[in-house]
């Protein structure tokens, strides 16, 4: 399916069967895209699609086993990112690539000093970098140690470490995921004048709406293969996603409205402090009802993480009351704690399953009884019960869908999203009265994440009550019933999802409005 | 008063004798450190350094071929160091650990095979040990209160390596704030994927590292046999590769407080040994041992209580692995 029209101009950067390994996984298979020059464009797949190692090969951070790079039509050999400054190639990693005690400027002249000593490449660079802030709207402090800045001015400086150095290709490997919407507007603004200055962006996503409103042209990768390059304005949301997964995707949940019952959950001038002390939850009162999904949005530290973890006994509060079917429960500390609440019937999904959810050097079937390794179901007098392990762990593999069903596998060889499968059947299948939810679908293959969204909506329609963390607003949005946004500490306000546009709940996020 | 500035002038006399391999060793971690290479093995290869310019120095008679051999030995266990830690992604505690115990042991034998001396080499006559700088117009100087006292003292006569040690203290902060080798070296010891992203070889800046840590290292080990002392004696250096690396810790792996943490262990050591058979008011003459212990409880108290939170380089001790 090849409908962008041949250029005048050789593409600015192109593959050429590209391949390769892992191991035995073969991550790039045969991958060949073209990037016209001076446009924007999306490579978009599944985690595991294998556009990130593409990218990586592309700037010489991994090495290619087969196949060709070409910038602007001649072939060119990049073994090292050295090569691929060289010919033009700046790339923004998905996870920065900044020494947080530097400066903005330092993090900029690393690699490109200009000479044996700083002083004089700092101030050319310094220079140099005004005028890139005024051309690109690339404003940041350049004497603020990086690590004090927000995320979204940490990307600034990764943008300019690049056309610093000349980049006149820019890659940015999920460069939205913790950004607010502000921010994001604001990175695309910022592509988008790279664009009319000549620059050639290529941005890898698995968010469509992005792709959709950013991009020129879209490369969708399956499994380490290109399935297909696209002109963006010929596509749409849903064939993207059908490519991507290889099947149809309902990408909205298909939900009846709720019919809340009675109060579950009930909070009132919670105080909860980190572990440096420093207070992160500062008075926040809700509740959740049986039969409904309550949605906390909220741009990440802002509190929500901790108020989850003191809800599910594994943070002391520094305040306040929560009451459970009208109990309160901090007249009984020594229920109040992780286990107790087990007892007592509150499922917590945490928002790190890696290093909270899972022991990821365990296998599947003791991962699947994390919490309720006590339960006689699974204990002979003096041992465990292997079998009645084996047995639940394969029956919850199979009810969850979870690939390889393989219940004696190391947690740690399953995929994102089968991991996360792993701990939702374990705390959903204990049948819990409160379901305390973080990040469910963080790093999580849509195609999962439609069947964890289902999931997350039946147990609701059984009259279950559900407390929705979450950063991504499109999931706030599909799934609550009920919104509320959390800024530093506090609940800022609550919207019902229908009025909930994403402008507003940004602004919200961002502290600058409070609820009409 | 004259008494008192005398007193004063032996102290800081031997504060500065006893700082120098300490200062020595603990910049040549702060090298290592800083790029992300933990060194436990200071010792070791102080200790080698120690033997070979001890052994090179009585065979030859040249004090500078000894010197040689001291450096071109610890560069060569730091290399063994960057070897197992940097290209085979070893543990660099363990590395370091190993490197200690096998000098610790070779040391003493190969004295033994060479000298037959009990594990020690020939005491070194004069013109086999590193010299001291005579400098001009003590005499002159001599009838100035103060000034006169201090500069014959403490200034005149110093062993070349303090000298040289000085140098580095001055050039070290140099090249930590102001070249392109410094912020590279603090860019890998903080975020080496940063470092590599930008098209910089981690590998190469840790093995520049680590190969610097080997050279001051062997010029600590000189120092000790051959221009403090006339010899090299089985576990001369008595602890004083730990003792730095608690002074950088300590110093909060920057150049100046390092400095003046090691300054801060000398003094106690100089302050010791005075104190040894002195009756003291009150408590009168306490037994030589418990006087001794003081530099290394002061160790154990600065690095417990007084220290704060040392934040040590985040990629400190931890081989760069790509990620996929």
């Amino acid at each position: 399916m090849k409908t962008t029209p041949m250029p005048q101009h050789p593409p600015a950067l192109e593959t050429r069967g590209v391949n390769k390994w892992f191991g035995a996984n073969h991550a790039n298979r045969d991958v060949s895209l073209a990037v016209p020059k001076g446009t924007i464009h999306g490579v978009i797949g599944e985690n595991g699609a294998g556009k990130s190692t593409i990218m990586s090969i592309v700037y010489g951070y991994q090495p290619a086993d087969g196949g060709s790079i070409l910038v602007d039509g001649r072939p060119v050999a990049v073994r090292s990112p050295r090569d691929a400054l060289a010919v033009g190639i700046g790339m923004v990693h998905q996870h920065f690539m900044l020494v947080d005690p530097f400066t903005v400027l330092e993090n900029v002249l690393l690699g490109a000093e200009g000479g044996v000593t700083l002083a004089a490449g700092m101030a050319r660079a310094r220079a140099e970098l005004i005028r890139l802030a005024r051309d690109y709207g690339l404003e940041v402090d350049l004497d603020r140690p990086v690590g004090e800045l927000p995320v979204g001015a940490q990307q600034r400086v990764e943008i300019l470490k690049a056309l610093y150095r000349g980049a006149d290709i820019l890659i940015l490997d999920e460069p939205t995921g913790v950004l607010t919407p502000q921010e994001t507007d604001h990175l695309f603004r910022i592509l988008r004048a790279l664009r009319e200055q000549g620059k050639t962006v290529v941005i890898i996503t698995h968010k469509l709406r992005e792709i959709m409103e950013l991009t020129d042209n879209v490369t969708v990768m399956r499994r380490g293969q290109v399935v297909a390059n696209v002109a963006t304005a010929r596509t749409s949301r849903e064939q993207l996603a059908e490519l991507m997964v290889g099947r149809k995707v309902l990408l909205r949940v298909e939900k009846a409205p709720a019919t809340p019952g009675p109060a579950v959950l009930e909070v009132a001038g919670l105080r909860v402090r980190d572990g440096a002390g420093v207070e992160r939850v500062k008075g926040v009162g809700l509740t959740v009802h049986a039969g409904e999904i309550v949605g906390i949005a909220g741009v990440s530290g802002n509190g929500q993480s901790e108020l989850l973890e003191a809800l599910a006994g594994m943070r002391p509060l520094a305040g306040g009351s929560v009451r459970l079917r009208g109990e309160e429960l901090t007249a009984t500390p020594d229920r109040f704690t992780a286990r107790g609440l087990r007892a007592l019937g509150v499922g917590h999904v945490p928002e790190d399953r890696q290093r909270v959810g899972l022991v990821t050097g365990f296998e599947a079937q003791e991962c699947a009884i994390l919490g309720h390794h006590g339960d006689p179901a699974f204990n002979g007098r003096l041992l465990m019960d292997r079998r009645a392990l084996f047995d639940r762990c394969a029956a919850e593999m199979d009810a969850y869908d979870v690939r390889p069903r393989d219940p004696r596998l190391p947690a740690a060889n399953f995929s994102g999203g089968n991991q996360q499968k792993i701990v939702l059947a374990r705390e959903m299948e204990r049948n819990p009265d409160l379901l305390l939810v973080g990040q469910p679908t963080r790093g999580v293959d849509i195609g999962a994440i439609e069947f964890i969204h289902r999931r997350l909506v039946a147990l609701r329609d059984q009259g279950k009550a559900i407390l929705l963390v979450s950063v991504e607003l499109d999931e706030i949005r599909a799934l609550s019933d009920r919104i509320l946004v959390m800024f530093d500490g506090r609940l800022v306000g609550e919207v019902a999802p229908d009025e909930a546009d994403e402008r507003r709940l940004g602004l919200m996020m961002a502290g600058v409005a409070e609820a009409a | 008063m004259g008494d008192a500035l005398h007193v004063a002038l032996l102290l800081a006399d031997a504060t500065v004798r006893v700082a120098t391999p300490l200062v020595l060793a603990a910049f040549a971690a702060l090298y290592s450190e800083r790029a992300g290479v933990v060194d436990i093995g200071l010792e070791g290869k102080m200790l080698a350094g120690a033997f070979f310019a001890a052994a090179v120095a009585s065979s030859t008679g040249n004090p500078w071929l000894g010197l040689g051999a001291a450096v071109a030995a610890s560069v060569a266990l730091a290399l063994v160091h960057g070897f197992a830690c940097i290209t085979h992604k070893g543990n660099q505690v363990v590395s370091g650990m190993a490197i200690n115990i096998l000098v610790a042991g070779l040391a003493p034998t190969l004295a033994y095979a060479w000298f037959r001396q009990g594990g020690q080499t020939p005491l070194l006559p004069g013109e086999a040990r590193l010299p001291q700088i005579h400098l001009p117009g003590v005499e002159a100087l001599s009838g100035i209160p103060l000034l006169g006292p201090v500069y014959r003292e403490l200034i005149d006569d110093a062993n070349v390596l303090i000298w040289l040690t000085v140098l580095l203290v001055v050039a070290t902060h140099w090249v930590f704030t102001r070249s392109r080798f410094g912020l590279r070296l603090r860019a890998v010891g903080e975020n080496p994927s940063a470092v590599d992203t930008a098209g910089l070889s981690v590998t190469r800046l840790r093995y520049q590292a680590v190969i610097i840590t080997g050279v001051l290292t062997g010029i600590a080990g000189a120092y000790l046999s051959t221009a403090h002392g006339a010899g090299f004696v089985r576990d001369m250096t008595a602890g004083k590769g730990y003792l730095a690396l608690a002074a950088l810790i300590f110093g909060k792996w920057r150049p100046w407080p390092t400095l003046f943490a090691c300054l801060l262990f000398a003094f106690t050591d100089a302050v010791q040994v005075r104190l040894q058979g002195v009756p003291l008011p009150v408590v009168g003459v306490i037994p030589v041992q418990f006087i001794q212990m003081l530099p290394y409880v002061l160790t154990v108290l600065l690095l417990a209580g007084f220290v704060g939170r040392a934040v040590a380089p985040r990629a400190s001790g931890v081989p760069y692995v790509k990620e996929r």
